[in-house]
């Protein structure tokens, strides 16, 4: 018997060889993506035929056919119509957009003092950004300056009456300016009243505890419409004879308490997922319900749900558009006002008008949504599994 | 323990800065509710009240042509607004102290009610129930109106009378007379109809310039002006019929006989400076040279107490026609011959014109 | 011994104020005196107001004859009716499009939940850009979309686009026929009901039988035969009642048939496709919630993809859906009174015109408030319903 050893080990690496060519580049990505099954291949031509029957034609109507730029409706109408365009021609009349651009933006705010709104703006986005970049230092002061020093000076600029600047009537504020103005000040509003309802919501005395379901409950089970109407209509009558409220502030007073309920429900998810040792543990340091609650539970809490944070104020972004009803002309109401004006009537003005108002609705609402996520992922300091 | 006293230590600063906090916010509140607050205090008059803050809070509409509607400069048009500054002029000799509150139609009446406005002049019709559960004080009528229909006479030729509009579908604005005007006069002439109520006037508007609706219905004067305002004006007619009487005027709160006094006296002093041929051009001129009848209309004659007597000044008359004209200016400017609408004064003229616009002696 | 007693005789040093229940009590006597005072001088307020302007107050204006018509009534409605019955319209109004567009808005809902989570690439990128353009615009812009963008271009009646089966679309609405039930019609609804009692008794029964011997039967398909067979068969046995009144052509508008308002189908398909799109993230997160695991035991114990999407996977991933669903639900129901901007007869609206014809504006609101919160606590104890059968029944 002679032994011969068989055994052989490999001393080196085998060459890696390419994945197969059906299973990489461009092709295969469509296989795996796209006609995987007979029921996926169904499914994209469905998807195909969808996309072809609606893109070109958005396309077309709002980039190819449209009117950028023009003096009044004659550039925005068929010649049947009155205008200057071919019969059968359908395309955007941004032109409209355009000559009422100030319009939507500041309402019916005075001319010569549009610089003011302007200047409010600037600060603002100038106290937003470096508050929104996590890596930009001195938050506290930005905070204080944001959220205490802004709102004074944006109210003595915009309304004016003081220093030498005139008096602007809130009538005559519109357009974003309006949506805007409402939307800051119910977020600034609504989150420290939402939390204080929350806690009162969890709150061991049974009276508080009371009042605050009773007003939360309420407030989310009707819409904000109904609300707006009582703030137009009814709240005159509940206030003494001869005194009356300034229909801007009824409607921040409606927005902010409608708010205000629905972020002290996504607050009260937060309170209730923090273990109750953290309770414990506070209270065993002896510190008092207020500093636990500043201290140890809200910070924790808050963190936990701002995602729905966001989400409220998302929804409150998109809820100001409602205050047409009480005769308040924001974004929405001042474009659809615009479509009466006889200078512009035509029958593309009012899908125009609509579609730029809901491009800077979607603009807002989806970089709110995006920055909600952004700092999810960056607060998220291991409470997922 | 160290690190119980830190926390204890960081908390009272944080509680420092949270009460200091709570000042200025209490602060910023107070400011911001004073700064928007309009309080008139106890409103023991009206005049009282108009007089301490300086300028007159009137209620007008939205946007109508011809009534109240603002132009580009947000300077706000039309005979409803000119009878605010008729007003303001009584008042403060000064026909621009007036602030406008554009109002829906829902809104109007608790607006005047809970004081947020002083005058309500926004095409209101005078009606009993206003008069009465409403606790309204009209004032007069300044615009004898009317009820009609505009159809697309393009698109539905030889439709040419109301009568005509059996299964139409009619556009028309919610919570007026209006509305109810409507659904009587269907009835009454047995015909089917479908209505298509909307909130706002530019609703409608827009809805009926669309095609939704057959027919529009509001006070004949609105559908002249609404007219002008569609995309293609040329093709609408206002049919021949009216189907009730809109007697459009301002109204005040009830309770304050000085001030419902004051309002309707412009209103008459309007008139009357038209039947004596006072103008904005002459009104001066006539001061001195006019007759004992003008004289004494136009706070001339010695020891007079027409004006004071009424809670004004005894110039007040010169000082209404000089800010808005006599009512038959305000009406061409407006809505007349002088105006895009081009409405005859039919009911509109003065008694002595075969209208019906009558104002009682001023002496 | 003695400490304790001690202990037990002298309560806790220091002023009362630092004693929690005193300051509980007394904090709470506080909120209450407050909340007692802020509505006695709203109340006080209130009644000087009325009572100064002479406004009438009080619920008899419901018996008051209304005057005004309404164009779109579930329920006998004139102008002579009275207030009372107006407002049922515009509640019956609110509960239609409110039910339709939560049915309609699940349904787009699921499909594009689960399709965000689709292999295709395609499919996933449309629902996607669906969901992100639907959720961040604000949805009166969406009803406008509708009423102003899409059905306000429709040709006018006389131009109507003809769709089989006799219905027409123009920019009055989608009209149909109408079905008109003749005599021996009763029979069909009773087969109807008789066919679902059925199925319900064999789904039963199939079940009891899975239970006891593990074989299964196909109540799906029995149920199909017995609901859509029975009456089917009883339509027959009654020699055919049933005849269609076709819309017709006249001066104006089409004439009979059912007609679907556009004020309506812009409100009903805002509504759903604007909160289809936060159902879908709700379906997305509810499936997402449901551990890989779970479909790989279930792929293991041999069950194909079908039974594990519906046996397995579903029913836990709604455990996770309803709550949130749930406020979807509420919230869709809270929209709908955005129909008082194109028209549409719903509560708000005609408790608006209401509120504006007899000038009392406190009651109606009342009102309207009282119904939004009834018709949010209905469908959360709906809800509540389905969420208990729904739940994990642990042992």
């Amino acid at each position: 018997m002679t032994q011969t050893d068989l055994s052989w080990v490999r001393t080196e690496m085998a060459q890696a060889m390419p994945a197969p060519a059906g299973e990489r580049g461009l092709v295969a990505w469509v296989r795996k993506n796209l006609f995987a099954s007979v029921g996926d291949t169904i499914l994209t031509l469905l998807g195909l035929v969808l996309v072809a029957l609606i893109l070109p034609p958005i396309i077309d109507w709002a980039f190819v056919q449209a009117v950028w730029t023009g003096p009044d409706r004659t550039v925005c109408a068929t010649i049947a119509q009155g205008g200057i365009q071919p019969d059968g021609w359908s395309g955007a009349c941004w032109a409209f957009v355009n000559a009422k651009f100030g319009q939507f933006m500041f309402g019916r705010y005075p001319l010569e003092e549009r610089w003011r709104p302007i200047l409010v703006g600037i600060l603002f986005v100038a106290l937003l950004a470096p508050l929104l970049i996590p890596r930009v230092p001195h938050k506290g002061l930005n905070a204080v300056l944001f959220f205490l020093v802004l709102p004074i000076v944006a109210f003595i600029l915009l309304v004016g009456g003081m220093f030498g600047l005139p008096h602007v009537e809130t009538p005559l504020w519109g357009g974003l300016l309006v949506t805007l103005t409402l939307s800051f000040v119910g977020i600034v509003v609504s989150l420290p009243l939402g939390i204080l309802l929350a806690l009162g919501r969890r709150s061991r005395m049974p009276v508080v505890k009371t009042i605050c379901i009773v007003f939360i409950e309420t407030i989310r089970g009707i819409p904000l419409i109904t609300v707006l109407f009582m703030a137009s209509v009814m709240l005159p009558l509940f206030l003494p004879a001869g005194v009356t409220f300034d229909k801007f502030l009824r409607a921040l007073i409606g927005v902010s308490l409608f708010a205000a309920a629905y972020m002290a429900e996504v607050v009260r998810g937060g309170l209730q997922a923090i273990p109750k040792g953290q309770y414990e543990g506070a209270d065993s340091l002896g510190l008092s319900y207020w500093q636990k609650m500043y201290f140890i539970v809200l910070p924790q809490a808050l963190k936990l749900v701002i995602p729905g944070i966001v989400n409220t104020f998302i929804g409150m972004f998109k809820d100001t558009s409602l205050v047409y009803i009480i005769s308040m002309f924001d974004l929405l109401a001042i474009v659809r006002q615009n479509f009466s004006d006889a200078s512009w009537a035509s029958p593309q003005t009012p899908a125009s008008g609509l579609i730029f108002a809901a491009v800077v609705f979607w603009l807002f609402c989806f970089g709110m949504s995006r920055y909600s996520m952004f700092m999810e992922r960056r607060l998220d300091t291991g409470h997922k599994r | 323990m160290g690190f119980a006293q830190k926390i204890g230590q960081r908390a009272q600063t944080t509680e420092k800065g949270l009460r200091v906090m709570k000042h200025i916010a209490i602060g910023i509140l107070a400011a911001t509710t004073m700064g928007l607050m309009a309080s008139a205090a106890s409103a023991a008059s009206t005049l009282e009240a108009v007089k301490a803050k300086g300028f007159i809070q009137c209620g007008v509409n939205t946007g109508l042509s011809g009534f109240s509607s603002p132009d580009d400069k947000g300077e706000w048009k039309g005979l409803d607004a000119d009878f605010c500054r008729a007003v303001a002029a009584a008042v403060f000799g000064d026909g621009t102290k007036v602030k406008f509150t554009p109002l829906s139609a829902k809104e109007r009446f608790t607006a005047l009610q809970s004081g947020e406005i002083d005058l309500l002049s926004r095409n209101t019709t005078w009606t009993i129930n206003r008069d009465t559960a409403l606790g309204l004080n009209f004032a007069g009528v300044t615009y004898y109106d009317g009820q009609g229909f505009m159809v697309n006479a393009k698109k539905l030729p030889g439709v040419n009378s109301a009568l005509q509009l059996s299964g139409a579908a009619v556009c028309v604005q919610s919570g007026t007379t209006t509305e109810l005007n409507l659904a009587d006069y269907f009835k009454a002439n047995k015909m089917e109809y479908n209505p298509v109520v909307f909130e706002k006037v530019e609703e409608a508007n827009a809805a009926y310039d669309s095609g939704r609706c057959d027919a529009y219905t509001t006070d004949q004067s609105g559908l002249y002006g609404i007219r002008l305002t569609l995309s293609s004006p040329g093709d609408h007619v206002v049919l021949p019929e009216i189907i009730s009487k809109e007697p459009l005027g301002p109204a005040v709160r009830q309770g304050d006989d000085q001030w419902y006094h004051i309002v309707k006296w412009t209103y008459f002093a309007l008139l009357q400076a038209e039947e004596l041929g006072i103008t904005q051009a002459n009104v001066d001129e006539l001061k001195a040279s006019g007759g004992p009848e003008v004289k004494r209309v136009l706070g001339q004659e010695a020891d007079t107490k027409l004006g004071t007597d009424l809670g004004v000044s005894n110039d007040w008359v010169v000082n209404i026609v000089k800010a808005v004209g006599n009512y038959g200016e305000m009406f061409e400017r407006n809505v007349g011959a002088g105006s895009p609408l081009k409405i005859a004064r039919g009911l509109n003229g003065l008694w002595t014109k075969g209208g019906l616009q009558y104002a009682p002696p001023i002496r | 011994m003695a400490s304790q007693e001690v202990l037990r005789e002298e309560p806790a040093r220091g002023s009362l104020i630092n004693d929690p229940r005193v300051r509980s009590i007394f904090i709470q006597v506080v909120a209450a005196l407050a909340l007692i005072l802020l509505i006695w001088w709203i109340v006080d307020n209130t009644i000087d107001n009325l009572q100064r302007l002479r406004i009438a107050s009080g619920f008899a204006f419901l018996k008051g004859r209304a005057g005004f018509d309404i164009a779109d009534s579930a329920i006998a409605y004139s102008s002579d009716n009275t207030y009372g019955r107006a407002i049922l319209v515009g509640l019956l109004n609110t509960a239609i499009v409110a039910l339709a567009g939560i049915i309609t808005a699940t349904i787009i809902g699921f499909m594009v939940g689960i399709g965000r989570l689709s292999n295709n690439w395609l499919i996933r990128k449309i629902c996607t850009i669906y969901v992100e353009v639907f959720r961040n615009i604000p949805p009166l812009l969406v009803i406008f979309f509708w009423y102003f963008g899409v059905l306000s271009v429709l040709p006018l009646p006389r131009d109507s686009i003809e769709l089989p089966f006799g219905s027409y679309l123009n920019s009055r609405g989608f009209y149909f026929p109408r079905a008109v039930w003749g005599e021996g019609a009763w029979l069909i609804l009773l087969a109807f009901v008789l066919g679902i009692a059925m199925s319900w008794f064999v789904a039963r029964k199939a079940r009891q039988r899975q239970m006891a011997t593990g074989q299964q039967f196909p109540v799906f398909w029995t149920s199909v035969a017995l609901i859509v067979g029975l009456p089917l068969l009883a339509y027959v046995a009654s020699g055919f009642p049933l005849s269609f009144d076709l819309p017709k052509k006249s001066t104006f508008n089409l004439t009979g048939g059912f007609q679907v308002k556009p004020e309506f189908l812009s409100l009903y398909l805002a509504l759903s496709f604007y909160t289809a799109s936060f159902i879908a993230e709700i379906v997305r997160a509810g499936i997402r919630g449901v551990s890989r695991g779970q479909t790989e035991a279930a792929g293991a114990l041999g069950l194909r993809s079908g039974p594990i999407l519906r046996l397995v996977v579903v029913p836990q991933a709604m455990r996770i859906v309803i709550p949130p669903l749930t406020s979807q639900y509420l919230n869709l129901t809270k929209n709908s009174s955005l129909a008082i901007a194109i028209g549409y007869p719903d509560l708000t609206a005609i408790a608006g015109t209401v509120l504006n014809q007899t000038g009392q504006a406190i009651e109606p609101i009342m009102i309207m408030m009282a119904v939004y919160l009834g018709l949010s606590l209905l469908t959360s104890a709906i809800m509540n319903v389905v969420n208990a059968k729904m739940a994990l029944v642990e042992r």
